[in-house]
């Protein structure tokens, strides 16, 4: 996928001007943020279960090679294959590999955003296959040839018009020629073009919530229960996950899943709670003949070593940009790159580097809403101040807001300086300013006055009043 | 009575911050006399200057040392120092003692100032336990400024304060506590952003019913006042203290007149 990060501003700019994305963003935004405030005032021990997630991420992160191993050792055991990716690169042969040797001409996907990082459709694609996205969110969006701006509810962005508009248009070679306007037909019609692909797929990827170590099981939550079809009719099983993904045993899953769904969606626990684990076994009449988990590193294991670790507590639940108003004004994928938002801002200069990404961290408030809301505790705002002290140190700003920077340091450096300066700025601005109390326009203010007025000093700057009435 | 004379008044160093300082003097005025009220001694140290904040949104942390230093020294010698501002006090507070991590003793210094800066309603609420003594016929709402309502915990303060106000009528706004989008060098990076959120809380404010927003920043306030202005709404604005301090001739904020 083309990252776009470095191209924020003009991205965020066409975004505020997409009246269908606008409409889209608000409709969604109250449903998530009241949801999840309903879902977690509801249970007392909300703030005792995020503690409880905080100690076991942070005891598998200072263990994780061990945990790993193990969850590799388990899956063999149970007649799968873990395969270890280090780099994107490595993740799309290993599982191109895989499909060729067992002949797959058709995959069917459940939502994964380790694909969406791995670009595996693309290669896929290229490589004859036929890719069914089995997400609705992700079908619909693959429709639109986009890519998802949300990590849990990929077209967030779509109106339900535009989703009347692509069935209308790619449905007429399955038969289907009618406007499909409301929800639950528009559910229905999707079904049925997704039974199809279901049952002619050879293969099916899916992503994974967690990884059991001591049981070998991958944690899929679904709301839709496609995962399930996607992973059981197939005769082949990839599993697309990173390495972060492991949790110890099934002791601590009932942790995660408490607060995964409430800080998603705002649901006690997701529709649907799969685990898979291993092949069909000999006694067994159904299920996939392979069955192989794909883990990817990309960065990972260097986050690991030093400030970032903390995000690698990241569950995915997307809480951070339901609740961020950036995101909420600018929609995902003004961000540029796959993981949008505030744990996007964190992740995708991690990622892809800071040069492609440095607009990021910066476009955030530090509002601090993110780590509020956020499951498992990560200092979002701490995390993106980090990245701007090397954005700034490694030259990545540009030069005019480097020389005001230096210029304001240097006056506040210097009190006569500062003081000279800010009385010569209070009067002025209150001399121009006075007879209509604020500004419409002014000289290097011009994108704050676009849309508000800039009110103006009311004469004279405080320090040197107080000590003239003194 | 007479013992009670002996006892010399605490101290408080006033740090008005850059906005109040050049935009909005009245402010630094009402948050002194609420502290003289208090029975406090007030100094405005001729010293102070930016914070540095700006700097270390932004990276750069160098030039933030050094200013750190600076304003540490400024007000090395009050017994508190406080704030009509709850992001410039999480600076000092917060971020400070973070900037000096490789140099203990300046962190020492730094902590030892992070222990008594306070933003003023939360001084007024939690250290001085004042008695307001003010009246403003008006329909009130409030916007929690981030920094102080997530790094500084203040939410509760302006509202007990404004409590004892006579004649004023308070009701929440939706999403009280969502950024308005101000967010310091935000603004500027990121003004159309920063506008739109704006908007958002601006409608907010108007569909509350009230005819007056309040909040402890000058920042948010500016902003969210810039864009009322534009819009002609007849909502008016103040910085808290205004109106605890009963500063009745103050004209709102972005209205001509003084």
């Amino acid at each position: 996928m083309e990252i776009t990060s470095q191209h924020f501003k003009s991205n965020a700019r066409t975004a505020l001007r997409n009246q269908e994305l606008q409409s889209a963003m608000q409709i969604a935004h109250g449903g998530f943020v009241d949801k999840r405030a309903a879902a977690v005032n509801e249970i007392p021990e909300f703030e005792s279960l995020r503690n409880q997630a905080v100690e076991i991420k942070n005891h598998v992160l200072n263990n994780l090679d061990h945990y790993l191993e193990k969850y590799a050792h388990s899956v063999s055991e149970a007649g799968g294959q873990v395969h270890w990716a280090s780099t994107p690169e490595d993740a799309v042969n290993i599982i191109l590999q895989i499909c060729q040797q067992a002949e797959v001409k058709h995959v069917a996907k459940g939502k994964s955003m380790i694909g969406e990082e791995i670009d595996l459709n693309d290669a896929l694609e290229n490589h004859g296959m036929e890719v069914v996205e089995t997400d609705l969110g992700e079908y619909i969006i693959q429709l639109a040839n986009e890519h998802p701006s949300h990590i849990i509810a990929p077209a967030i962005h779509k109106t339900r018009n535009q989703i009347t508009e692509l069935f209308f248009e790619h449905h007429a070679k399955h038969g289907m020629t009618e406007c499909v306007e409301e929800v639950a037909t528009i559910v229905n019609e999707a079904r049925t073009v997704l039974r199809e692909a279901f049952v002619r797929a050879d293969a099916g990827i899916i992503g994974a919530n967690f990884l059991v170590a001591d049981a070998g099981a991958t944690v899929l939550v679904t709301n839709e229960g496609n995962g399930d079809l996607t992973s059981t009719l197939p005769k082949v099983q990839i599993v697309t996950a990173s390495i972060e993904k492991v949790i110890p045993s099934f002791q601590e899953l009932g942790v995660f899943l408490r607060l995964l769904g409430r800080s998603a969606t705002g649901q006690e626990m997701s529709s649907y709670t799969s685990l898979y684990s291993g092949s069909k076994r000999d006694d067994e009449q159904d299920g996939p003949e392979e069955f192989h988990v794909v883990l990817l590193d990309n960065g990972r294991s260097e986050m690991l070593k030093g400030e970032f670790r903390e995000m690698l507590r990241c569950i995915r639940c997307g809480a951070c940009m339901n609740h961020c108003p950036v995101y909420q004004s600018i929609g995902g994928h003004a961000y540029g790159w796959v993981y949008p938002g505030p744990m996007g801002s964190v992740w995708t200069p991690l990622l892809v580097g800071l040069q492609h990404a440095a607009n990021l961290p910066n476009a955030c408030t530090l509002n601090g809403r993110c780590e509020e809301v956020c499951p498992v505790n990560i200092p979002l705002p701490k995390l993106l101040r980090e990245l701007r002290r090397q954005i700034f140190e490694r030259g990545l700003i540009d030069r005019k807001s480097r020389l005001g920077l230096a210029l304001w340091g240097f006056m506040s450096e210097h009190p006569s300086i500062y003081r000279f300066t800010s009385r010569f700025w209070s009067r002025v601005l209150y001399i121009t300013g006075r007879s209509k109390g604020s500004f419409d326009w002014l000289p290097f203010a011009g994108g704050w006055t676009q849309e508000r007025s800039m009110p103006a000093p009311t004469g004279g700057d405080f320090v040197s009043k107080w000590h003239k009435r003194k | 009575m007479a013992s009670t004379e002996k006892v010399p008044k605490k101290t408080v160093g006033l740090f008005a911050t850059c906005l109040v300082d050049i935009f909005r003097p009245e402010i630094g005025f009402a948050t002194a006399k609420l502290l003289e009220n208090a029975g406090y001694e007030v100094d405005v140290p001729k010293s102070q200057t930016c914070c540095g904040q700006p700097l270390i949104n932004s990276g750069s942390y160098e030039g933030a040392r050094r200013i750190a230093k600076k304003i540490t020294n400024t007000f090395e010698s009050y017994d508190y120092v406080v704030a009509p501002s709850g992001s410039c006090i999480a600076v000092l507070k917060l971020h400070y003692p973070e900037l000096f991590q490789n140099n203990p003793e300046q962190q020492k210094k730094c902590k030892s100032l992070a222990s008594r800066v306070f933003e003023i309603t939360d001084f007024l609420e939690n250290v001085a336990s004042a008695k307001i003594t003010a009246a403003y016929d008006g329909h009130c709402t409030y916007h929690d400024s981030c920094s102080g309502l997530r790094e500084l915990g203040i939410q509760q303060q302006p509202r007990n304060l404004l409590a004892q106000v006579e004649g004023l009528k308070f009701n929440e706004s939706k999403d009280s506590r969502t950024c308005c989008g101000f967010g310091g060098t935000f603004c500027v990076k990121y003004p159309e952003i920063s506008s739109r959120m704006a908007q958002n809380k601006s409608d907010n404010i108007e569909q509350s019913g009230a005819d007056t927003l309040l909040g402890g920043d000058l920042g948010c306030l500016m902003n969210i006042a810039g864009t009322l202005r534009r819009r002609e709404s007849q909502v008016k604005v103040f910085h808290v203290t205004e109106i605890l301090a009963n500063h009745r001739t103050t004209k709102p904020i972005g209205v001509p007149g003084k």
